[in-house]
C-alpha cells in the first residue's frame, strides 16, 4: 500500500488556495476520469473562463451528490505516495475548523499572492502552523505571472516572510515562486521562472518525511485506563493507552507521573497475537510485574530515560476559541493527554496579536487571541516542553462543556512540594518542603470569652485558603476525646497541658501549623508546653478586660461563675496569670478579628514560617 | 506502522477514550461490514471483552440471513445484545412495504425513531440470554449517554462533515455549521445533561481499508456482500429498499481487487439503497437522528 500523508493548505483569502489545489489535481492526473473535460465544457457552455479553482467546486458537489471520489477528502498522488488535502478555511470566522483541520496535518503549504504580498492571514496562519507543531512547511509566492515573473518582487516577500515565520520559530524547507493559473512550478518548472533552481511544489512535498521522529524519544504513555474484567473470568490487570514516543520492551522498569510509583513491564497485550516491544503510535497494554495502584491520566515512562517534569504551575502560549474570554481565577478544566485536572490562569504576561506578533497587556484571553500566560493547577501535571515531546507539551482548556483553548507548555514554575523521596526516615524539613511551610506552635492564652478561639479559627482559615497545613486544638476537640478523663484539680490540670503539649509536638513534627486555644491561666503550665518545644512555641497572648470578656460572655459561663455555680472560675474565683513576654499580643478589646488574624499572619511572615 | 495499523490505533483510542468518559455506552450494530469491523475494533480496544452493549434496531426488513448472522455471531463473541423496535409503526402497518408512506417516512419510523427511543429507554428492549439463547424483556431503561456509530467519512457528503465525538441536542439534531474544534485527540467528552454524544472511530477509514482490514484480520461477514449468480451486495439495508450490484468478487480478497481496479469510482456505495434518492435523502434523515 502506497504511503499517505495529510497536508493542509493555507493562506490569506484570494491567494490561490484552491487554484493551487485544481492544478495540483490535474496536473498529477488525479482527477476522476472525464472530469477536466467536463467542468472545461461547463464553462464554455456558460462562457466563463476555465478556473482550476472550478475542479475543487466541482468535486465537493459531487461529493455531496453522494459519489465517492476514492476518498472524502480531496486527494492527489505523486509517484511516491498519496496526498490528503485537507479542508481548511482561510476566513477568520473559521479559525477553530482551521484549527481541527490543521492539527490533523503532517505537513503544510503556505500560499502567498506575489502582488497582494503578505496579508493578516499569511501571518496568522504561519503562526497556527507553529502552535500546532507543523515544522514541515513549504511557501508558495503564488500569482508570479501578475509581477512579470519578477526575482526582486519573490526575494523581498521571501526575505520579509523568512523572518516572521523565524519569529515563530517555523523555517520552511523552501519558497518556491509559483503560477498556479499557468502552473509554472506546480509539478514541473517553468521557463519564466528559469532564474528559479529550486524544487516544484510536488518534489518539494515529496521530500518531506512521514513523522517517525517520536519513537526517537523518550517513553511517555498516557493511561487511558486499567483494565480488569475479573467478571468475564479474566484476571489480568491491563494499563491501557497509546504509545505517545519513545519504545519500551518486556522487562523494562517504568516509573508513573505524577504518582512517582514504579514497577516493570510484564507483558504486553494483544488481541491473538504476542509482541515484546511496542513503539510510539500504538494502541497497546501492558500488565506490570508488581501491581501499583495508577489511574488514567498518568503518564508511564522508562526509569532509565528523561523523566517529565512535574509541576502545577504551567508557563504556556494558548490560543482562544471561546466565545466567553479566559478570565483569571477562573476554573476551567486542562485535559493534558488523558490527564484531566482544573486549572485557572493565573497571569497573562502578553497577548499577541496573531497576524503581526504585537503584543499588548491584558488581563483576559479573547477569542481568536494568543497569549503567553501563567496557568495554575488544582494539583500537580507530569509533562514535557512542547519543543522536547509534542504530546504531553500540549494540552487543550475546556470551558463549560466545550473545548475554547489550546497550548502548548514552554516552561513551569517548580512547586515547592516538589522534592525527591529517599528511602529513608522522612524529616521534619522534607515535609515542610513539601507543604511548603514550617510547622509551629501557637498557643493562644487570654481569659475566657477573649476571643481565643475566634482568632484561631479564623488564622486557620486564611492559612488553609492559602494551601497551608493546619489544625486547631482546643478545649472543644481535646477534653471531649483524649482527656475526657480529666478534672479541673491541679493534677488533672497540669495533666491536661501536659498531653496538650505532647500532641501539640507530634503535630508540630507531622508538619502541621498547630493552633491551640486554651485559657491555660498559670504561667507555669504554659513553660512545660514552652520546653518541650523550644522555638517552634509562639505565644500569643491574647488580651481583653475583664469586663469586657464579661459583657461577651458568649457561653455564659461568667453568669454561672458570679452565681457561684461554677468553682474556681479564672478572672472571677482564680487568678489569670497573663504572660510577661509573649511573641505577639492581639488586643481584641482594640483590634477585630481580622486585624488580630493580619497581626499574627504578618509575624510568621517575617519569621519564615509561611 | 502502515495505513491499516494507524487506522486500527486511533480507532481503539477513540474506543477507550469514549469507554472512560461514557457510564453509559453503546454500540450500534448494524450486521454491515462497518459496524463488524467496529465490533473487531472492541475486541482489539478491551481485550477480547466488549465492555458494552451492541444495540441493533430491527425493521423487521432486514434481509433474513442478516438476522441470522447476527445472533450465531453475537453468541460466539458472549456480547451483550440489545435489541430495538417500532412496534407500533409496525402493527399500525405505517411502512413503505405496507403501501402506507414513502421510503423517507418508513426510514422515519422503523429507523429513526426506532432508533430514539431505544437509545433513551423509553421503548422496550431485548436482550440476548446467553444460556437460553433467546430474547427476553430488558429491565435495564438508563437513556445511553454515548452512543458508538460505524460511520465513515467517505460514505456520502453529509458524513464527511462529522466530527470523532459529535454532540446530539434533546431533540437529536445536529448542528453541522457549529461543532466544537477536535484537535490534538481531544475529544467533546463534557456534554449537557440531555444531550448524548455520538462516537465515530471509523470516520477516517475509506470503503477499500474496510475490506482490506476484513481481509488482514480475517473478520467474519455476512456472505451477503460476495457474489452469488453475478451479483452481490454492496451496502445492507431492508430488502424492499436494497438492490445488490452486478460483481463477480465472490471472495473477500476479489472484493478488495474490484475496488482496487476503480470500477466503482463513479458509483456511491450507497446507490443500492433507495431512501437516499428520495427528496432530501441521507442529509434529512441525518439531521433528524438517523446514523
Amino acid at each position: 500500500m502506497k504511503e499517505q500523508m495529510n497536508i493542509v493548505i493555507v493562506g490569506h483569502v484570494d491567494h490561490g488556495k484552491s487554484t493551487v489545489i485544481g492544478r495540483l489535481l490535474a496536473d498529477t492526473n488525479s482527477l476522476p476520469e472525464g472530469k477536466l473535460d467536463q467542468v472545461r465544457e461547463n464553462c464554455k457552455r456558460e462562457s466563463k473562463v476555465f478556473e482550476y479553482a472550478f475542479l475543487l467546486d466541482a468535486l465537493k458537489d459531487e461529493q455531496s451528490q453522494g459519489i465517492t471520489i476514492d476518498s472524502a477528502r480531496c486527494f492527489f498522488k505523486s509517484s511516491l505516495r498519496d496526498y490528503i488535502i485537507i479542508d481548511a478555511p482561510g476566513h477568520i470566522e473559521f479559525l477553530k475548523n482551521m484549527i481541527s483541520g490543521a492539527a490533523r496535518a503532517e505537513a503544510a503549504l503556505l500560499i502567498i499572492d506575489a502582488d497582494e504580498g503578505i496579508q493578516e492571514n499569511s501571518r496568522r496562519h504561519g503562526y497556527m502552523l507553529s502552535m500546532l507543531g507543523i515544522k514541515q512547511v513549504v511557501v508558495c509566492v503564488n500569482k508570479m505571472d501578475l509581477v512579470d515573473y519578477s526575482k526582486s518582487v519573490f526575494d523581498k516577500i521571501k526575505s520579509d516572510y523568512s523572518e516572521f515565520l523565524g519569529n515563530v520559530g517555523i523555517t520552511p524547507k523552501e519558497f518556491i515562486p509559483i503560477s498556479a493559473l499557468k502552473g509554472d512550478n506546480i509539478i514541473k518548472g517553468s521557463e519564466s521562472l528559469s532564474w528559479f533552481e529550486g524544487n516544484s511544489v510536488l518534489s518539494s512535498l515529496d521530500s518531506f518525511k512521514k513523522e517517525k521522529s517520536e519513537e526517537e524519544k523518550p517513553f511517555r504513555m498516557f493511561v487511558q485506563g486499567v483494565y480488569k474484567f475479573t467478571r468475564k473470568g479474566d484476571s489480568r490487570r491491563i494499563i491501557a493507552g497509546r504509545v505517545d514516543s519513545g519504545s519500551i520492551k518486556v522487562g523494562d522498569k517504568v516509573v508513573f507521573f505524577p504518582s512517582n510509583k514504579s514497577s516493570e513491564v510484564s507483558s504486553i497485550e494483544c488481541l491473538n497475537s504476542t509482541r515484546t516491544e511496542v513503539s510510539a503510535g500504538h494502541s497497546t497494554g501492558f500488565t506490570l510485574k508488581e501491581q501499583v495502584y495508577i489511574n488514567r491520566g498518568e503518564v508511564m515512562c522508562r526509569k532509565d530515560e528523561r523523566t517529565p517534569y512535574v509541576s502545577s504551575s504551567i508557563k504556556s502560549n494558548i490560543f482562544w476559541m471561546g466565545k466567553e474570554s479566559m478570565v483569571l481565577d477562573r476554573w476551567y478544566k486542562l485535559k493534558l493527554g488523558t490527564l484531566e485536572v482544573p486549572v485557572r490562569l493565573k497571569k497573562v504576561f502578553d497577548v499577541l496579536d496573531a497576524s503581526s506578533l504585537d503584543g499588548c497587556r491584558r488581563n483576559e484571553i479573547n477569542r481568536h487571541d494568543v497569549a503567553k500566560c501563567l496557568l495554575e493547577c488544582k494539583s500537580s501535571a507530569a509533562f514535557d516542553m512542547f519543543s522536547e515531546i509534542n504530546a504531553s507539551g500540549r494540552f487543550v482548556i475546556v470551558d463549560d462543556y466545550d473545548i475554547a483553548g489550546g497550548g502548548i507548555i514552554t516552561g513551569f514554575v517548580e512547586d515547592k512540594r516538589n522534592v525527591v523521596w529517599h528511602d529513608r526516615e522522612i524529616t521534619r524539613e522534607e515535609r515542610s518542603k513539601i507543604l511548603g511551610h514550617r510547622s509551629k506552635m501557637i498557643w493562644f492564652t487570654g481569659l475566657s470569652g477573649s476571643g481565643k478561639s475566634t482568632v484561631a479559627v479564623a488564622l486557620q482559615k486564611k492559612l488553609i485558603q492559602e494551601g497551608k497545613m493546619v489544625y486547631v486544638l482546643d478545649g472543644d476537640n481535646v477534653r471531649h476525646g483524649l482527656n475526657k478523663d480529666l478534672g479541673f484539680s491541679e493534677m488533672d490540670r497540669i495533666e491536661n497541658i501536659r498531653r496538650i503539649g505532647e500532641v501539640g509536638t507530634l503535630f508540630v513534627d507531622s508538619g502541621l501549623i498547630t493552633l491551640a486555644a486554651f485559657i491555660s491561666p498559670y504561667t507555669k503550665d504554659r513553660n512545660i508546653v514552652r520546653n518541650r518545644l523550644g522555638d517552634d512555641f509562639i505565644e500569643v497572648f491574647v488580651k481583653c478586660a475583664i469586663d469586657e470578656c464579661e459583657k461577651r460572655d458568649p457561653k455564659g459561663l461568667y453568669k454561672k461563675a458570679r452565681k457561684g455555680e461554677i468553682k474556681e472560675f479564672t478572672g472571677v474565683s482564680a487568678p489569670y496569670e497573663a504572660p510577661k513576654n509573649p511573641e505577639i499580643t492581639v488586643d481584641t478589646s482594640k483590634l477585630s478579628v481580622q486585624e488580630s488574624v493580619d497581626k499574627i499572619y504578618d509575624y510568621l511572615a517575617s519569621n519564615d514560617v509561611i | 506502522m502502515d495505513r491499516l495499523d494507524e487506522l486500527e490505533s486511533q480507532s481503539i483510542y477513540i474506543l477507550r477514550e469514549a469507554y472512560s468518559k461514557f457510564g453509559n455506552l453503546c454500540m450500534l450494530w448494524s450486521i454491515g461490514k462497518d459496524s463488524t469491523v467496529l465490533l473487531w475494533l472492541a475486541r482489539k480496544a478491551f481485550f477480547n471483552h466488549v465492555p458494552f452493549p451492541l444495540v441493533h434496531v430491527d425493521t423487521s426488513y432486514k434481509i433474513p440471513e442478516m438476522i441470522k448472522y447476527r445472533d450465531k455471531l453475537a453468541l460466539k463473541l458472549k456480547v451483550n445484545m440489545v435489541v430495538g423496535q417500532n412496534k407500533a409503526a409496525l402493527n399500525d402497518k405505517q411502512t413503505f412495504p405496507d403501501g402506507n408512506v414513502n421510503r423517507l417516512v418508513c426510514c422515519k419510523n422503523l429507523k429513526t425513531e426506532a432508533l430514539r427511543n431505544t437509545l433513551s429507554g423509553e421503548w422496550d428492549r431485548y436482550r440476548l440470554d446467553h444460556n437460553k439463547k433467546e430474547y427476553i424483556l430488558d429491565e435495564n431503561k438508563e437513556p445511553y449517554t454515548g452512543v458508538i456509530v460505524g460511520v465513515r467519512s467517505d460514505e456520502e457528503g453529509s458524513r464527511s462533515k462529522e466530527r470523532y465525538f459529535s454532540p446530539r441536542d434533546k431533540n437529536n439534531d445536529w448542528d453541522v455549521g457549529d461543532q466544537p474544534p477536535e484537535l490534538w485527540n481531544q475529544f467533546k467528552t463534557d456534554f449537557a445533561p440531555g444531550t448524548h454524544i455520538r462516537i465515530h472511530p471509523l470516520l477516517d477509514w475509506t470503503e477499500l481499508d474496510i475490506w482490506k482490514y476484513i481481509e488482514r484480520e480475517k473478520i467474519p461477514i455476512t456472505e451477503l456482500y460476495l457474489s452469488k449468480n453475478g451479483k452481490r451486495y454492496r451496502s445492507l439495508g431492508c430488502y424492499p429498499c436494497t438492490n445488490p450490484i452486478d460483481s463477480d468478487a465472490k471472495t473477500v480478497s476479489e472484493i478488495v481487487k474490484e475496488l482496487e481496479s476503480g470500477k466503482f469510482s463513479n458509483i456511491a456505495e450507497r446507490s443500492g439503497r433507495a431512501q437516499d434518492k428520495e427528496d432530501g435523502g441521507l442529509e434529512t434523515l441525518r439531521k433528524e437522528g438517523y446514523m
